[in-house]
Order: structure tokens, then C-alpha cells, then sequence
């Protein structure tokens, strides 16, 4: 008696992993059609087994596999990549789509940014400017350095990530990166999360409670050939992202030699004095296509307040 | 083993005070568990809920844990450094008040570091540390030095009780599982010239060895912050800083510690006028010495005024930011020892307990002034429209787990007194006697010349 339920219990679970595994290889096959199509139940497909049959499946019981990178190429690296950002200052009108572009796509609370957009002011005599700011993915960064499980790590490919399967949340390196790029997860994550695959340092979701995280550069979008989600957000094409190796940069309509726009346009790193070395550039805001006020269009008047007090200078 | 006179009334006078607990005794206690109870509630919350229960957030993302991480560290120097120093240069009034410091440096390296557990995001991942450690992170070499320090500290204290041990063997007591504690941890110790020999150099060996690890553990806590690049922090002279600031608030607890144990047991014999007056003295010039760090640290960034620095120094001394507080960590909690202990018509046993306390209270608060007010100024303006993310303010689970940690301090140093006397009872020959052997090597240095 006993036996035979074991043994039962054995056969489903053997089907359960043969259907798991068959549709996950089918799926590779079908990714494009089975997201879009609404399917009928009886319809099947052929697909080919790992033991090299044919079989058919049911077309119901395909979905979608998405399979982020490993950890052990999510801590390598894209090879021969070196990935690099121009962010226009010129074009900024604080539209806050990176903001919120960034945020849906990484499941994040309203507060969290990943992308903060700051209006600055460098002076009181100098007009203030919007000024978007991801991580800037140093090439000598300060938070990989004091992480004491090497949760944080710089890749060849230039990122900074964080594995949040390592992390053991003792936000040193929130003290440590002087740019407030990180953000902490402080309580389970509220609502579901719409990743449909297991947790990857390049997807940065699902977010797990007392870990840290950052912006990624996206780099599960770059190995799909496809540019970070606060490029393709901005309305203005502020942002500009690409590869130094290939010195291009794009904005998903304009490209540029990365090393011309750079160097004709004045870029410069953000606090360099800091000896960080950002992979994230500025072009400083002159001839700017809005004026700052403009960004205040989407804010309440307290918060242009908010705003505006937060960058009077004391002294 | 043998005791002389005085020994055996000394352990008289202690042995029915370690069997017996009085009624009050009995509801004080009551009153530190219900505390610890507390703690524990909070704890609870903190891991169902996450940290969001505290008032931690992302600019803020240290707060009152780690000043209690620092304050218990640096108490813990009252034994370190105190009394290894006290023992090295042979000083004859330690004897009283040494196991009373050695016991505070123990329950404070313990209490300490829990601090630094209760601030991590995942604790389920401590073993991390060991899978995946890497040496180049300040936490790491916290880690090490911790552990080695703790682990010194017991040997120390070890070493320096086990003729008490022995003594304690062979008193009759009634309870049986006493006798087979004490002989277990006496190791046969009975006293005789050799034991003592390889004693007194194993104490020697192990306070010259707590000593520079009491600082190398403060001097790494305080790089932690001292290596970031953060206004306020990123400063040379932390290190040296805050190992003055821990052996000042080391001897203000130990004086404290002194004065309740001397009330509570009635050790008016033992612990006199002279050790509070000895030690307040040790205090004034630690006082003095942390005063000029202080002074000089606040100078030298108001005089060079960059941006960040002058950000954190308009803080501190804004009336209505941190300056009273400011005020009273920086200023009143050092002048007002010094002033006290300075003026002899002043000194007194019960004047130089007052000021300690002011003394340790003030340096609490000079640690929580050295960790917020840099963490509410990051680099970048503070655009969040989230008032808690612009200004820490700890919340009760905080507080709660803050009292949990002193009224631990407070009952394991009880739990220690029902085991051992706080009191040394047994005194060791000196192991060296400095004059003969200053004696033998001048005669040896004027033989050679
Ligand atoms: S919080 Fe996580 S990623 Fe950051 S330093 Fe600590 S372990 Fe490393």
C-alpha cells in the first residue's frame, strides 16, 4: 500500500519534470509567437525532445521561458563589452520618464529610484538644471571595495551589480558610495512580483527583504540587444548609452562616436575630484532646449518648493 | 591551597553573598529581565517585519545600533587597557578593582557586537562572512579583531582569577555542582612556586598583548568610517580619536561600575577614597586628551570650510539641529569632569561617580552625533519627498533593543558576581621584581662598557 503511493507519487513527479523540461525547450523554439497569440486548448506543436524524438505538446501547457544569466556569467561580464553612458543636460526637462520607466520595469516601490532626477544649482549666480542621475558603474568603486562578501562586484563588461543571493545587508556600501545610488530593501516587497524567472543579479528582481539595490545598466536588455529602459523612456533622448569598445552611443534615434560627442561637447564626470572614475558622462547644460522651470509642470507647487529650498546654498 | 589571613576573610565575607540573593536583589533583577523581555519582543518585530520597523532608511542607514556598537566597544577598555596597564607597571592599588574591570571589557566585547547584527539586513546570512569573506573590507578586519579580542580578554581574565578558582575549590559549599564547577575550571591549581611562575608570566604575556589589541579594535571601528568618503568622517585622526574617546568612557563606567558594586556589597574596606580618586585622575587627563582631539578634529574642518564639512559643522551647531546636544557631548561632558576632579575641595567619591556618569552619558551621544549627522548629509542635494528619509529619528523597537543591551550589561555582570567575588581574593606574588632586575642589567650594561 505504502509502496505503491510512493511509487505513484514518483510516476507524477517524473511527469511533472518531463513536461516542465519539454516545454521549457519548446518554448525557446516559440518565444516570439506564444506572448502574443491567445492559445486554444487541443492545439499542439512539435518539438523536439533532448533525446532527439519528436513529440507533440499541448499548446496550453507552453509558456514562455525567459533564463536570465546565471551567476556565474552575470558575475563575468558581457565579453568585449564596456558599457558607457552620456546623460545631456542640455535636453533634461525633469519628464521624470526614466524615473518611472525604471522603476516599473525593476518592480519598485514609488519612493525607490534607481534614476533620481535633482534639480542642481552650482552657484547662486548659475541657472539651476535637471539633472538625472543612475549609478555611474565606477571604475573604481568605492562600494565594491568595502562589501565584505563581495555581494557587490565590478564585472569586465564595466557594471557594478549586486547579487542579492549574497548580500547579507550590512549597507556599508551605502555609506560608502558617496553618489546615493543605493537603495535598501527595507520590508518584503509589496506587491508581486511580474518577473516570471528566478532571481539573476542582471534583472536585479525579485528584490528580497534587507538587500541592497541599484541601478544595473540593464544588461539583461543588452544581451537582447536592446537599449536600458530610462533611454528608451525619455521623450527628450537625453540619455545616450552604449559601448566604449565600439565607441557609439545612442539614445534609440541619434548616434554618436562616443569619444567625439564627449570631447566636442565638454563631458565631464560628476565630482571627479572623488577619484572614481564614473563610466557615466555629462555634457553640461548649455543651449538648453527648456528652461528649468519647465520641470516644475508635473509637480505640485509644494514640491517645487521642496525643490527650490533644497538647493539654496547656506553659505 | 593555602590562603593567608586576609584571603580567607575576604572570601568569607563574599562566599554567602554568591549563595544567597536578597529580596530586592530578587525584584531588580526582575526589573533588568523584564527589560531584556523587551528587547526580545522588538527583536522579534524587527525580523517578521523587516527594518523598516526602525528608523533607519536609505540616507540614514546606521543608526542607533551602531552607536551602541561603538559605545560598548569602547566601554570594554575599562579591563583592556586599564587594567592591563595597571598590571604591567605593577601598580598596588589595582588589586580591588581589576576583576571588576576585566568582567566589564568581557560583557561589553559580547554586547557590542550584537549591536552590529541587529543593523544587518540578513542576519539568516551570517555564514556568509566565512563563505565568501574578503579581506580588503573594514568589516572583515572588524570581524577578525573582535573575535580576538574577546577571545584575549577571556584568557586575560582567565588567568588573572584562577588562584581565586582554586580558592573557591576548596571552600566547603553545600551544593555539589558548585565543587565540580570550580575544580573543573581551577585545573588543579594549588599554588605552588611554579604554577605561580608560569602564572604571573602568562598575565604578563597576555596584558602585553590585550593592550595594543584593545587599540588595533577601536582604531578598525573607527577606520570603518574614517576610509569612506563622507563629510565628518573621512578623517586621519579618527583612529587615535576614538581610542582616546573609549578609554574615557571605559574609566567612567568603571568608576560607575565601583561605586554601585561598593554600595550594593558594602566593599567601603576594599574599594576606597583613593581608587575613585586614582582613577578620577586618570579620567581628568583622558578628559583632556579627548578634548584635544575633539578641538582639534572640529578646527581644522571649520578652518579648511569645504563644502560637505561646513554641511555637517552648520548642523552640529545649529541651535536648532544638533548644537545642544553638540554641546553637551563635546563640551559639558568633558569640562565639567575635568573642573571636578581638577579642585581638590570638589573631589569626592560621590562627585567623581556624578561626573563619570555625565562623562559616559556625554560620549554616547558624541557617538550618535558622529554617525547621524553625516549620514543626513550625503553629497548629493536631499530631494526625497519622504520626510524619514531626510531626518533619522530611532523609533520605540530601537529604543527598546537599546535598554535590552544595558540591562543585559547590568544582569550578566550580576550573573558574574554570583560566581565569582568581584573582588580579587587571593593576591599573587609578583612575578618580577622590577628593582632587582633594573638592578642586574644596569650591572651587566656598566660590565660591558
Ligand atoms: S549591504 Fe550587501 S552589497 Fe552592500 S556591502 Fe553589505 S553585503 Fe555588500
Amino acid at each position: 500500500m505504502e509502496n505503491k503511493e510512493k511509487k505513484q507519487s514518483r510516476r507524477k513527479f517524473f511527469f511533472k519534470t518531463a513536461t516542465a523540461a519539454l516545454g521549457t525547450i519548446g518554448a525557446v523554439g516559440i518565444v516570439t509567437q506564444s506572448c502574443k497569440e491567445p492559445v486554444e486548448e487541443g492545439e499542439t506543436v512539435s518539438l523536439l525532445s533532448p533525446d532527439g524524438t519528436l513529440v507533440e505538446v499541448d499548446k496550453a501547457n507552453i509558456s514562455m521561458a525567459k533564463m536570465p544569466a546565471q551567476v556565474k556569467e552575470a558575475r563575468a561580464g558581457i565579453p568585449n563589452k564596456k558599457f558607457v553612458m552620456v546623460i545631456d543636460l542640455a535636453r533634461c526637462r525633469n519628464a521624470r520618464k526614466c524615473v518611472t520607466n525604471c522603476q516599473k520595469m525593476h518592480d519598485l516601490e514609488p519612493g525607490d529610484e534607481w534614476i533620481k532626477v535633482f534639480l542642481m544649482q552650482d552657484s547662486n549666480d548659475t541657472a539651476p538644471y535637471w539633472f538625472p542621475k543612475p549609478c555611474f558603474h565606477c571604475n573604481q568603486p568605492p562600494c565594491v571595495k568595502v562589501c565584505p562578501v563581495g555581494a557587490t562586484y565590478k564585472r569586465t563588461d564595466g557594471l557594478v551589480l549586486v547579487d542579492n543571493e549574497r548580500c547579507i545587508g550590512c549597507k556599508f556600501c551605502m555609506t560608502a558610495c558617496p553618489y546615493s545610488s543605493r537603495v535598501f530593501q527595507w520590508k518584503d516587497p509589496v506587491h508581486e512580483s511580474q518577473a516570471d524567472h528566478d532571481y539573476s543579479p542582471e534583472t536585479s528582481v525579485p528584490h528580497q527583504v534587507g538587500t541592497v539595490g541599484k541601478c544595473d545598466f540593464c544588461p539583461d536588455m543588452a544581451r537582447m540587444g536592446k537599449l536600458p529602459t530610462c533611454v528608451t523612456g525619455c521623450p527628450n533622448g537625453v540619455i545616450f548609452f552604449g559601448d566604449k569598445n565600439e565607441d557609439i552611443v545612442t539614445n534609440g534615434t541619434e548616434s554618436f562616436r562616443f569619444s567625439e560627442l564627449v570631447y566636442e561637447r565638454a563631458g565631464y564626470h560628476f565630482m571627479a575630484e572623488l577619484g572614481t572614475e564614473p563610466n557615466v558622462y555629462y555634457l553640461p547644460p548649455v543651449d538648453r532646449l527648456f528652461d528649468y522651470e519647465t520641470g516644475f509642470k508635473t509637480l505640485t507647487s509644494e514640491q517645487k518648493e521642496f525643490y527650490e529650498k533644497s538647493i539654496v546654498k547656506k553659505h | 591551597m593555602d590562603l593567608d589571613q586576609k584571603s580567607t576573610r575576604t572570601l568569607n565575607y563574599f562566599v554567602p553573598q554568591m549563595v544567597t540573593i536578597s529580596k530586592s536583589g530578587i525584584l531588580q533583577l526582575s526589573v533588568l529581565v523584564l527589560f531584556i523581555l523587551g528587547g526580545f519582543y522588538a527583536l522579534y518585530i524587527q525580523i517578521v517585519d523587516g527594518h523598516i520597523v526602525t528608523g533607519m532608511r536609505d540616507n540614514v542607514v546606521w543608526g542607533l545600533y551602531i552607536a551602541n556598537f561603538i559605545f560598548f566597544i569602547g566601554i570594554s577598555y575599562a579591563g583592556a587597557l586599564i587594567s592591563g596597564i595597571l598590571h604591567l607597571l605593577r601598580v598596588e592599588w589595582r588589586h580591588p578593582i581589576i576583576r571588576i574591570a576585566e568582567i566589564i571589557t568581557i560583557i561589553s566585547t559580547i554586547i557590542g557586537p550584537a549591536y552590529i547584527l541587529l543593523c544587518m539586513g540578513r542576519l539568516d546570512r551570517l555564514h556568509h562572512l566565512a563563505l565568501y569573506g574578503r579581506i580588503q573590507s573594514p568589516i572583515i578586519w572588524d570581524v577578525l579583531a573582535i573575535s580576538t579580542y574577546l577571545i584575549g580578554s577571556i584568557i586575560f581574565l582567565y588567568l588573572a582569577t584562577i588562584r581565586d578558582l582554586a580558592a573557591l575549590r576548596d571552600y566547603p559549599f553545600k551544593s555539589k555542582w558548585r565543587h565540580t564547577l570550580y575544580k573543573f575550571f581551577a585545573v588543579n591549581f594549588n599554588g605552588n612556586s611554579k604554577q605561580n611562575r608560569y602564572l604571573e608570566r602568562g598575565l604578563d604575556i597576555m596584558s602585553a598583548i590585550i593592550i595594543p589589541l584593545a587599540v588595533l579594535v577601536h582604531s578598525v571601528l573607527a577606520w570603518i568610517f574614517g576610509m569612506t568618503l563622507r563629510p565628518g568622517w573621512h578623517s586621519t585622526i579618527f583612529a587615535p580619536y576614538f581610542v582616546v574617546a573609549a578609554v574615557f568612557s571605559g574609566t567612567g563606567v568603571l568608576i560607575i561600575a565601583l561605586w554601585v558594586f561598593r554600595k550594593y556589597y558594602h566593599l567601603e574596606s576594599y574599594i576606597t577614597k583613593i581608587h575613585f580618586n586614582y582613577l578620577g585622575i586618570i579620567l581628568m587627563i583622558l578628559g583632556a586628551l579627548y578634548a584635544y582631539f575633539t578641538f582639534s578634529e572640529y578646527l581644522t574642518s571649520w578652518y579648511g570650510s569645504e563644502t560637505w564639512e561646513m554641511e555637517v559643522l552648520y548642523k552640529l551647531f545649529d541651535p536648532n539641529g544638533y548644537w545642544w546636544w553638540f554641546f553637551f557631548a563635546a563640551i559639558v561632558g568633558v569640562v565639567v569632569p575635568i573642573l571636578v576632579i581638577l579642585i581638590p575641595q570638589f573631589r569626592s567619591i560621590n562627585s567623581i561617580t556624578a561626573v563619570s556618569v555625565i562623562a559616559v552619558f556625554a560620549l554616547w551621544v558624541k557617538r550618535y552625533l558622529i554617525i547621524i549627522p553625516t549620514l543626513e548629509t550625503p553629497l548629493l542635494p536631499l530631494q526625497d519627498m519622504r520626510p524619514e528619509y531626510i531626518h533619522y529619528t530611532p523609533t520605540a523597537i530601537e529604543w527598546l533593543l537599546t535598554f535590552a543591551g544595558v540591562a543585559m550589561f547590568c544582569f550578566l555582570f550580576f550573573l558574574f558576581s554570583k560566581f565569582l567575588p568581584i573582588v580579587s581574593v587571593v593576591k599573587g606574588e609578583e612575578g618580577t621584581n622590577y628593582a632587582e632586575l633594573r638592578k642586574t642589567v644596569m650591572q651587566r650594561i656598566i660590565k660591558r662598557t
